[in-house]
């Protein structure tokens, strides 16, 4: 076809052409797996933020029995409330992360600038989010549950219910974390906006939990979870998109 | 095409109380570099930060290529490269690295094309290394590999030449040089000299702080 005129820049001709873009252009798709994979390669790299929540997660778990009672009976009573408020404050501890350093060094503004739908961007940063997180959380919820007398029969519930409902909190907290970018030691504020609207996933997270401990069907609000999951994969990037965009203003 | 090349008029920009662009109006054509000048705080990072969408001025036009950017900015942000005075770099990766996922966003660059932009910014001895590990002219030196490998006809650079030695000013130099004689347009505020013959340049003051 055509070759380039000047060899030290190739593929100018191809962008100078007008509207039609460059033969090699990075497809959204192409453009999110990178977000993740650069997301999650960074996370590895530093393990201490990535330890952080599920630290919180298992002390938190580990002190009730503690605090309230040996008998398991008993701490069975209370299990599921624990488990997922335990999940939920471990969810929320992370979230301050999500954007912050790709704000600060300009990450963010470059996305913001790449010609790709930040909406995708976006969905793909809270994906990278999720499996930090959210998955690990699912992944030790079983130990937590049984150190608070869960019976084992109760186990793939319970990590089904945190595996669907973190997706919903990682979703919902990528618009609380973009709303709050531009403002300083923004932790409380992130909190007060993010917790208000993930009562509906820890409310429906530990009666799931809770019906699946007394062996009863967990199948209702575990669709309900898996709705909200559904509704954030759909709103929450967007919102967060439209966020970011201020934030850079 | 009519009118080929970014068009700005009458722009007025406000940030909170400042009005910081005070009726500031240019024409470059492609081929055509606009060096913009000013003290510090006269509002240069504005100007470029509002010529490439990120802030929405109170009033004024921004044409690019004879139509309002405005109406389709995904289109307009394609066609430029916005260079920072910081260079966008995770202090956890490394120069490479960090190179290939900034410039992957846009374009599929392969290996040899990464390796020899890394090579021609003088990065070949250092490209492992974490971006934390470096100095703040290397890490200029690898956004100077991104713009050469990014490809937009539209670049706008704050502060370029900013913490280059002699040898990498004059690279800055060469890469826009390149850049126009392919029909690029290149916007540079800095408060230093462009390393460019004067004859290149067209020159914007900005004076109200």
């Amino acid at each position: 076809m055509d070759e380039p005129r000047n060899p030290a820049l190739p593929g100018v001709e191809a962008a100078l052409g007008g509207a039609t873009a460059p033969h090699d252009a990075t497809s959204v798709l192409e453009a999110a797996r990178l977000v993740l994979e650069r997301d999650m390669t960074l996370a590895l790299r530093r393990r201490g933020q990535l330890v952080q929540p599920l630290a919180f997660f298992a002390i938190v778990t580990m002190l009730f029995p503690l605090a309230i009672s040996p008998e398991l009976a008993r701490l069975r009573e209370v299990a599921a409330g624990v488990l997922w408020v335990a999940a939920l404050l471990a969810s929320l501890l992370a979230l301050e992360f999500l954007f912050r350093d790709d704000a600060y060094d300009g990450t963010l503004e470059q996305y913001a600038l790449s010609g790709q739908p930040l909406t995708g961007l976006m969905f793909a940063k809270t994906a990278a989010h999720w499996l930090l997180t959210g998955l690990p959380l699912a992944l030790m919820a079983p130990l937590a549950a049984l150190s608070l007398g869960a019976p084992s029969e109760s186990l793939p519930g319970i990590v089904a219910s945190v595996a669907v409902g973190t997706v919903a909190l990682s979703l919902i907290g990528s618009i609380g974390a973009a709303l709050t970018l531009g403002i300083r030691r923004s932790g409380v504020l992130l909190a007060l906006l993010t917790l208000p609207l993930s009562l509906p996933v820890l409310i429906f997270g530990a009666r799931a939990s809770e019906l699946a401990i007394h062996g009863e069907s967990y199948v209702a609000p575990l669709e309900l979870l898996a709705a909200l999951a559904v509704l954030g994969i759909t709103l929450a990037p967007l919102a967060s998109a439209a966020a970011v965009r201020i934030s850079l203003e | 095409m009519p009118n080929e090349g970014l068009e700005i008029e009458n722009l007025h920009l406000w940030r909170g109380e400042r009005h910081v662009l005070r009726g500031v109006g240019f024409s470059v054509p492609r081929g055509g570099c606009l060096h913009v000048a000013g003290p510090n705080g006269s509002g240069k990072t504005s100007l470029l930060r509002t010529a490439c969408g990120l802030l929405h001025p109170e009033s004024g036009r921004l044409r690019w290529d004879g139509r309002d950017v405005y109406e389709d900015l995904p289109a307009f942000h394609s066609a430029l490269i916005y260079i920072g005075h910081e260079a966008p770099l995770k202090a956890d990766l490394s120069a490479r690295e960090n190179l290939r996922y900034w410039v992957g966003m846009r374009r599929r660059a392969g290996r040899g094309a990464l390796e020899s932009a890394l090579q021609r910014v003088g990065a070949g001895a250092w490209s492992e290394r974490p971006a934390r590990t470096l100095s703040a002219g290397q890490r200029r030196r690898i956004a100077l590999a991104a713009l050469s490998l990014l490809v937009a006809p539209l670049w706008l650079l704050d502060e370029p030449t900013t913490n280059l030695d002699a040898e990498g000013q004059q690279l800055v130099g060469t890469l826009i040089e390149e850049h126009l004689a392919g029909g690029g347009l290149v916007l540079a505020a800095t408060h230093h000299e462009l390393p460019l013959p004067a004859s290149r340049v067209q020159r914007l003051e900005l004076t109200h702080g």
